[in-house]
């Protein structure tokens, strides 16, 4: 069996990630780049193969971690049991959240899961088991299945990235299926699909349920990674910030949104290093707050790329690509 | 004194009102997003942005200028309004023929540009911003006390929310703004500036949300993040009456304040949260919204 040609590209990015914690890179960092490009992944299968904008993913983030915190934490689960925890939750979330949701379309769709999604996060904002403001401190990251003592980051390190990997073979696997198929046909005409017999509302959900299942890991991942769970999870400004992970790498691409992931986690975290910078060259003050107002920048790249970058730099890329290709090809004959 | 369900009945008019305060808030802004959405096709989330907007510059005005509430009540809706020409005219007319999502993308990445950018000067602490003399103290209504700011919000709401229905449903500009939501090629073919019209419908939906803003900005506290819970809480609203009806909307967002302000009365914990309830049961029930039709 031949293997497809981007999976050498793959296998190439797994080897450098393999070798990150060696050649010096700060382990938590890129664990919680991976754990934001799962979350990215996930929200893709979504705008990118079904063409469902949802802006609610931060409820399945943020109530994946609240559960998977409150699991390991209070409950005292082992730490994979605390991880399927999460999952399940995000899962239940997506089922609820998406049965009301797909019965709008469009742009009422993006609404009610923005909605539905903010109700959550009031519930969190109410609701004692999540501590609140100050969130939920001081996870236990345990053992993995009782022997793998997972206090260390390294270990950590490599546990995630087997989550991450396992994960993105799963969608790859989904999209290329007849499942998924279907999925590509809903987002091009569902008009059509539904004259072809297939039940789009059902496909459209399980969709919905199986996206929610693993923006669920994500959170219950960066969790174990972090220690801790808060409120800016599920707040909408996170659903934003998915968005525009996927819009920067490009929707409907695979590697997309974990280059955007990768960018905008970066970017969010030397943001202020940037402004510093700017202010002593320049002189002007103002630089100086700009790590206080990272949505100015975050907003800035979501303008420019709706208006000029719409099919993401991955997407560009490929375009670029085949472009280049077919002029060959031309030329050749 | 006169009871009902326990409690005073004063009180429980006090939270009427209140909740049809807020209630005016939603009816303007959502009466905004539905007239843009007819014609432009686009979910405008900048909408609580550009009513943040609104009241700062309202608040800015007082304190930089000198300029009264009054005066500030036409010209930071008219500033607001121009400034929405501005981003129709740049950036949102080039995403007509795209997929809708793409208008709802660009105004979120708007709102959190707008956002930012006060946010760096105001931080989040909410601004100070006086009751306008002449409409200080309360006046005894003989069942209730009602403190005259208040009623003069529902008021200024109402008067606006019915002319802008007035407009748009009885007049001859309000029927090619009809026609031009119904099929804007052919109104175009009769010779209506289409595009003129979708640019000024744009500048007066995001000039009704700064109007709101400014009313809003002597008893709701002035501050840059003021706008970002209230959309969420006007696309439930939207959600629910559907965007095909004017009165649909005005009605609709004033039932859901009232609603909200019975429900602080009765049970506060689900205050905030009551308004998405009601769109989960709306949703269940009748899908395409109370006013809408199913497209």
């Amino acid at each position: 069996m031949k293997l497809p040609r981007e999976f050498i590209v793959y296998g190439v990015l797994l080897f450098i990630t393999l070798l990150l914690p060696l050649l010096g890179a700060y382990p938590v960092f890129v664990m919680k780049v991976m754990c934001y490009a799962l979350f990215a992944c996930a929200f893709n299968l979504l705008i990118g193969f079904t063409g469902l904008l949802s802006f609610g993913h931060a409820a399945f983030l943020g109530g994946a971690a609240y559960a998977a915190g409150h699991a390991l934490k209070v409950w005292g689960l082992p730490t994979e049991l605390g991880l399927l925890f999460g999952v399940v939750a995000g899962a239940l979330l997506g089922l609820i959240m998406g049965a009301l949701a797909i019965r709008r379309s469009g742009i009422y769709f993006s609404m009610i899961t923005l909605a539905l999604a903010q109700m959550l996060y009031f519930f969190f904002l109410q609701a004692t088991f999540t501590g609140g403001e100050d969130g939920l401190q001081s996870v236990p990251r345990g053992k993995l299945l009782g022997f793998v003592n997972l206090e260390n980051d390294v270990t950590l390190y490599y546990v995630v990235l087997a989550i991450f990997v396992v994960s993105f073979l799963l969608i790859y696997r989904t999209v290329h299926s007849p499942f998924g198929q279907v999925l590509k046909a809903i987002r091009e005409n569902e008009a059509r699909a539904t004259s072809l017999g297939y039940d789009t509302a059902r496909f459209k959900l399980l969709a919905f349920v199986l996206s929610a299942a693993l923006a669920g890991l994500a959170g219950a991942t960066k969790t174990l990674v972090l220690g801790f769970a808060t409120l800016t999870d599920a707040h909408w400004s996170t659903s934003g910030l998915v968005i525009l992970m996927v819009l920067v790498g490009g929707m409907g691409t695979m590697l997309g949104p974990i280059l955007g992931a990768f960018i905008v986690v970066a970017l969010e975290n030397k943001v202020g290093d940037i402004g510093m910078f700017l202010g002593r060259t320049t002189g002007i003050e103002w630089f100086n707050g700009l790590g206080e107002a990272v949505t100015i920048v975050i907003g800035l790249i979501f303008v420019i790329c709706v208006m000029a970058f719409r099919r993401g730099l991955v997407g560009e890329l490929g375009a670029w690509w085949s472009h280049r290709r077919s002029a060959r090809a031309g030329a050749a004959s | 004194m006169t009871e009902l369900f326990g409690l005073p009945l004063s009180a429980l008019l006090s939270q009427l009102l209140l909740g049809l305060v807020n209630g005016s808030f939603y009816a303007i802004l959502s009466l905004g997003l539905a007239v843009i959405f007819g014609l432009l096709n686009v979910i405008n989330f900048a909408h609580g942005a550009l009513y943040m907007m609104g009241a700062i510059f309202a608040w800015m005005g007082l304190t930089y200028f000198g300029i009264n509430y009054w005066v500030m009540l036409v010209i930071a809706p008219l500033l607001v309004g121009l400034f929405g020409v501005i981003i129709e005219r740049l950036l949102l007319r080039h995403l007509y023929k795209l997929d809708h999502l793409y208008g709802l993308l660009l105004t979120f990445g708007l709102t959190l540009l707008i956002e930012g950018f006060f946010r760096s000067f105001y931080g989040v602490s909410g601004l100070p911003y006086q009751v306008p003399e002449a409409l200080q103290g309360a006046t005894n209504l003989g069942f209730m006390i009602m403190p005259n700011y208040r009623g003069w919000v529902v008021v200024a709401s109402l008067v606006v929310c019915l002319g802008t229905w007035y407009v748009i449903e009885r007049t001859k500009l309000g029927a090619l703004l009809r026609a031009g939501t119904e099929n804007a090629k052919l109104t175009e073919a009769f010779g209506v500036n289409v595009p003129l019209m979708v640019t000024l419908t744009y500048g007066f939906g995001v000039a009704l949300a700064a109007f709101a803003g400014v009313l809003a900005a002597p008893i709701l506290q002035v501050q840059p993040l003021m706008g970002s819970n209230l959309i969420i809480v006007v696309f439930a609203v939207v959600v629910i009456g559907g965007m095909g009806s004017i009165l649909g909307s005005i009605v609709t967002g004033l039932g859901l304040g009232v609603i909200e302000g019975f429900t602080k009365v009765f049970y506060p914990e689900a205050s905030s949260t009551v308004v998405f309830v009601i769109m989960a049961i709306v949703l269940l029930l009748r899908p395409a919204g109370l006013f809408g039709k199913e497209r």
